[in-house]
């Protein structure tokens, strides 16, 4: 017998760390409305798999927890059993030695409290309460419902124009999306299961960069009612297009001087480039939607005028105030918003960084987008600050590294305490406190806590803040619109205001600031109430037959990922940063595609809204 | 066209037809559960799975269109393990204590079992069991149910009421009763489609049978049973009979046999709705302004029980005559107990319907107008009257012919044809025209209302009262297609013939099942044979209905008539769609 010996993985631990590995993509894959009861008893049963086996909590407790859970969902539970359940899962957190039993039943307990109502449901009604509603995951989760696997198999067919068609049945900016969607639909598409998500945005880039003019769908009889729709953004011009579309006249009032929101005034060029952005607008407008630019409302025309001259009202103004920080030194020259940057460079009003040194406080997108602005500005030296650690940051993993890799310094952990400025006001240095990465809080992310270090002075002749948004309510609260806390607009989930008949309201304005498909899948649900409310049923609907899948064949492929231009070129200028698919790629990415729409449950229940 | 190979031979097939179709056309038969064409292709049970050369899975047959010179095996090694599986599966977690199930001997999963010679089962016996209420007239047996999804579909697409729907996910995804609700307090109309196209017995009628022995057995009571006009055309269909030997007559000895002390047609009762509803029409239709409009005919439960549940506000409208069923006990529990000096309250009145509805009809709480007892105490349907046969170890085969009796035993060609979609609205307008105009028309004038298309329409000319717009439909799903278009005022009719289920009767859900064949234009066209074959052909001819008005009646629409034979659809309260609610 050796002393010591060499450690290899064995076949057996190789074929298991892939077990795993498959495992994680799966869970990755749950479509939405599943049980949640069920997955808890499943998950718990892995925990149980788990146990070492010394300890008694977690070797017989974990067992005992399954099998009452497993009583609930058969039916044969009582309000008792959820009480054993619940002590039981206490004592286990409270007694067992070690993270593999405590935190499964922690995840008992917290799925006691986070689903309750299922449990009662199984209990009392022998059901559950939920089901799943569409079995399509990637249109489940597209906000607006695009037919995603319809799309995806015109593009296979080479029916692009076809495909571009069907995207606007539920989405008129085809094109934006293309280009800054945050894809929702690829978080649990089925493919995840066999390898990874398909690259629907990036075959939806494919797909609208081979078509020029896509005619829209003829525009019904007048109806003869007005609307007007306040703010141009994806939102408005969503609602704006469809409610065109049903034969309504349309008016938009858009206070900046160009249309497009934040897809123009939020979203850098090189990110989505303006005269992409202009082909959706333009096919928007060309079925006779009018429009008011540099008109806001509240200052060049009253609410109650607008609302006096029109049937129906569409509040959709975005999220576009800056928020501040209240720090000492906040209004120093030198020291500006995100809004105002990225607004200035909307309207083609380039600053000029050469030389400077910025700093941007933030972690999400939009301090991405200030950041990579800023260094194609010229800038000497571009640093981020943010208070807690990299992979914290609510900005889209890939626009970090894209950031670092054009050369940002990020100085992470790092509070903002107050602004420095010289004698004439001009911010010279931000000063911040160090933190130490804490305990985790609400939304299932770590707290920054003080760190025992001394405070860090950052020089900087400007000073970005890009530390979140708000809605722009004046003129609206005082006309009797409902505000809330946060500063949004109170409307309900069609979209009708509580307060004043025929106004509805949509977007950021209602939820906070989110992403442009929220905001297009807000204007679509306005416009169908819109003309139910005006006493209209039109039917948007796209005259595409979708390719019948043959066979379901998709042995494990890789994911063909978008590439982009050297960084060390692309930070020179504003032009695109992303390359395309090729043609090759396109039909390849597409093949990949494991029609959820056809196969499985969607042969059975909704595998395609035709119309809406 | 599209030319490929199956099983070695050439098969030339339209494009868009799948794999199980093709290979039907060369006499190769696929086996399959949950398909149901164009209502069911949702390759749910994975039994009719095949090989197709170049594809790296087996694919099901029933959902995959066939393509140009594919090559698919049926019955290799690979595709019988996969089927044989999946049955077994399948079997595990269904109740197959087959001798004691109401679909012994008429199970596609026991015919297919038995086919694939599954003698053993490696897979232990795990199925679930339900609670459901025997006050229901339709039994959901989960412990029965193979989970094909086919009682939904019938239910969303050929009925349009939704009343199941799938529950739970993942391992205990089954079938349940929509939206949350309790089976009883759902707005079914009991049409029965969902247990005429359940391959297993998932969904059967509740069996009354045993009520009846007890009837039978009883010294005291006298039995009387009707039978509707589509049972005639069905009731031997799974019993082994040479279709030529299934009479009406062998019937009636059939009948005689289980022991009622006196076997009646219903088809007396269709002549007397006739004459009851006809002169409610001519009566309506002279003094237009009086009445809603259209006037609908009430012989149907299910289509009653829809148009309260879903189109409330057009209760008024349906004929207030009481349907041939209701009619026949009225009669029997007054006319024909008086005349035969029997206590009505010892009467039992029986009926054998192709019908579920039926089943709830008799026990609507207002239908008690001869003795303040139910006009009809229980209701068979015709599959439960082939069990009772089986257990009276009847032998029809070799069964003497033998006529109804008298007098509530006659019935005319007008009568049996209620069992045919368009047969009501055809014996109607045949004696609403010798009421108008006191001559018999041609028997065979009405022709447009007669054949299987969904929904009819047809204008005809009664001298003397004008042109009579009518619309025949059957189906719910197409009658909620005609509610709609009424309602828009798309289209105007005056009188509305309505049969829930598709095809009418002949399609009811109480007749004999038949794995995925639509028995309804078959069984009509019998009914319609039997008009035609008939000496009397108009309603008004039965001498035994002249009788009945001129001893006891008086005329149609008399003070007694109303009172015996008509009924106040507003009397019972039924669920409404939970949209109205």
């Amino acid at each position: 017998m050796s002393r010591l010996l060499i450690r290899t993985p064995s076949q057996t631990q190789a074929v298991v760390d892939n077990l795993y590995n498959n495992m994680e993509h799966r869970i990755a894959a749950s479509p939405p409305g599943l049980c949640p009861v069920d997955m808890a008893v499943n998950f718990l049963t892995l925990c149980h798999a788990q146990s070492c086996g010394k300890c008694t909590p977690c070797r017989v407790g974990l067992g005992h927890l399954t099998k009452l859970l497993r009583m609930v969902l058969d039916g044969e539970a009582t309000m008792d059993t959820l009480e054993l359940i619940q002590r039981t899962a206490q004592a286990i957190v409270d007694s067992a030695d070690c993270a593999i039993g405590t935190n499964a039943a922690r995840l008992v307990l917290a799925g006691m409290e986070g689903f309750h109502d299922d449990y009662i449901s199984h209990i009392q009604d022998h059901h559950c309460i939920g089901s799943l509603q569409n079995p399509v995951p990637c249109v489940a989760l597209c906000p607006a419902g695009v037919d995603i696997p319809g799309y995806i198999s015109l593009i296979q067919a080479g029916r692009y124009e076809d495909a571009v068609k069907l995207i606007r049945k539920d989405n008129p900016f085809p094109i934006a999306c293309a280009y800054i969607c945050e894809h929702p639909c690829e978080a649990r598409c089925r493919r995840n299961m066999v390898d990874d998500p398909i690259n629907i945005r990036g075959l939806k880039k494919f797909a609208v960069n081979q078509v020029k003019d896509v005619p829209n769908p003829p525009v019904a009889p007048a109806t003869g009612k007005k609307i007007a729709v306040i703010g141009g953004g994806p939102g408005g011009l969503s609602a704006a297009y469809y409610l065109a579309l049903m034969g309504h006249e349309v008016t938009v009032y858009e206070a900046h001087k160009k249309l497009g929101g934040m897809l123009r005034y939020g979203i850098p060029n090189y990110r989505f480039p303006r005269e992409q952005l202009d082909r959706d607008i333009e096919n928007i407008l060309s079925i006779g939607v009018k429009v008011h630019t540099g008109v806001k409302v509240g200052r060049d025309i009253s609410f109650e005028q607008l609302r006096a001259e029109n049937d129906c009202l569409y509040i959709a103004i975005g999220a576009q105030t800056d928020k501040k920080t209240g720090m000492e030194g906040e209004n120093s020259n030198g020291v500006i918003s995100a809004v105002e940057m990225l607004g200035n460079i909307g309207d083609d009003a380039m600053p000029d960084f050469t030389g400077k040194r910025v700093v941007v406080i933030g972690g999400g997108n939009v301090a991405m987008d200030v950041t990579r602005s800023a260094i194609r500005l010229g800038a000497e030296k571009v640093s981020c600050v943010y208070r807690r650690r990299q992979s914290d940051m609510t900005a889209l993993k890939e626009e970090v590294e894209g950031a670092l890799a054009e050369g940002v310094e990020l100085l992470t952990l790092q509070s903002p305490v107050r602004i420095e400025s010289d004698a004439d006001g001009n911010a010279v240095a931000l000063w911040t406190q160090p933190q130490v990465i804490g305990e985790y809080g609400a939304g299932f992310r770590p707290r920054p806590k003080k760190a025992d270090l001394p405070e860090n002075r950052i020089e900087a002749d400007l000073i970005v803040l890009a530390i979140g948004q708000g809605v722009e309510t004046t003129g609206f609260e005082q006309s009797g619109i409902t505000i809330h806390r946060g500063g949004t607009i109170e409307a309900h989930e069609d979209s009708k205001l509580p307060v004043g008949e025929g106004i509805f309201a949509g977007g950021d304005c209602v939820t906070g600031p989110a992403t442009a498909i929220r905001a297009i899948a807000a204007g679509k649900v306005a416009a169908a109430n819109i003309d139910e409310y005006l006493g209209f049923k039109h039917v948007i609907s796209a005259d595409v037959d979708v390719p019948i899948p043959q066979f379901n064949n998709k042995p494990p492929h890789g994911r063909i990922n978008l590439q982009e231009r050297e960084a060390s070129e692309r930070k020179k200028d504003f032009k695109c940063i992303e390359c395309e698919m090729t043609c090759q790629e396109a039909k390849i990415e597409s093949g990949r595609c494991l029609r959820c729409d056809y196969y499985g449950y969607g042969n059975f229940r909704g595998g395609r809204k035709e119309e809406w | 066209m599209v030319t490929l190979t199956i099983d070695g031979k050439q098969v030339t097939v339209p494009v868009g037809t799948s794999i199980l179709e093709a290979a039907k056309t060369v006499s190769i038969k696929i086996p399959s559960l949950c398909f149901l064409k164009e209502i069911n292709e949702i390759a749910a049970c994975r039994v009719c799975m095949v090989e197709v050369e170049g594809a790296a899975r087996l694919v099901p047959s029933c959902s995959t269109k066939v393509k140009e010179g594919m090559v698919v095996h049926t019955n290799t090694h690979r595709v019988r393990e996969a089927r044989d599986i999946n049955l077994q599966l399948i079997l595990a977690q269904h109740d197959g204590n087959c001798p004691t199930c109401l679909r012994n001997g008429n199970c596609t999963l026991q015919d297919l079992a038995r086919d694939s010679n599954l003698i053993h089962n490696p897979f232990p016996k795990d199925y679930a069991r339900k609670p459901w209420s025997y006050d229901n007239y339709l039994i959901r047996n989960e412990h029965k149910c193979v989970k094909c999804m086919r009682c939904i579909q019938i239910c969303e697409k050929i009925q349009n009421m939704k009343i199941w729907d799938v529950v739970n996910t993942g391992s205990r995804t089954t079938v349940g009763v929509s939206l949350n609700r309790s089976f009883a307090d759902t707005d079914c109309a009991l049409c029965g489609q969902c247990v005429t196209h359940c391959p297993t017995g998932g969904i059967t009628e509740r069996d009354d049978t045993e009520k009846v022995y007890r009837m039978l057995d009883d010294p005291e009571l006298i039995t009387v049973v009707q039978v509707a006009p589509a049972v005639r055309a069905a009731w031997a269909e799974n019993l082994g009979l040479d279709p030529k030997l299934a009479t009406t007559a062998r019937m009636v000895s059939a009948l005689r046999q289980i022991g009622f002390d006196y076997v009646f047609d219903t088809n007396f009762a269709a002549d007397l709705t006739i004459m009851e509803e006809g002169s409610e029409f001519l009566e309506r239709f002279t003094h237009r302004n009086k009445y809603l409009w259209p006037m609908f005919t009430s012989c149907c439960p299910g289509w009653v029980r829809f148009l309260k549940s879903q189109y409330p506000d057009y209760t008024p409208n349906l004929s207030t005559a009481k349907s041939p069923q209701q009619m026949f006990g009225s009669v029997v529990k007054s006319y024909f107990a008086d005349k035969m000096g029997l206590d009505p309250h010892k009467i039992r009145v029986i009926s054998v319907m192709p019908c579920l509805a039926k089943k709830s009809e008799c026990d609507q709480p207002n239908q008690n107008d001869a003795c303040g007892d139910p006009d009809v105490d229980l209701v068979l349907t015709t599959r439960e009257f082939a069990r009772m046969l089986r257990r009276n170890h009847v032998d029809v085969t070799t069964l003497p012919e033998s006529e109804f009796d008298s007098p509530l035993g006659s019935g005319t060609g007008a009568a049996v044809i209620f069992g045919a979609t368009g047969g009501v609205m055809d014996a109607a307008l045949r004696s609403a025209y010798y009421l108008v105009t006191g001559a018999n028309p041609n028997p065979d004038s009405f022709t447009a209302v007669r054949g299987m298309d969904g929904w009819k329409e047809a204008t005809f000319m009664i001298p003397g009262a004008g042109n009579i717009r009518v619309a025949v439909v059957s189906g719910l799903g197409n009658t909620r297609k005609l509610m709609e278009a009424i309602d828009k005022g798309e289209v105007e009719y005056d009188f509305v013939e309505v049969m829930a289920c598709p095809g009418g009767c002949a399609g009811g859900g109480g007749q004999p099942i038949h794995e995925a064949v639509e028995m309804a234009e078959d069984r009509g066209n019998t009914l319609w044979r039997l008009d035609r074959e008939s000496k009397l052909r108009f309603s008004h001819e039965n001498p035994d209905i002249t009788t009945l008005y001129r001893e006891y009646l008086e005329k149609p629409m008399s003070h007694k008539a109303h009172h015996l034979l008509h009924t106040d659809h507003e009397g019972w309260i039924m669920p409404l769609n939970p949209r109205l609610k």
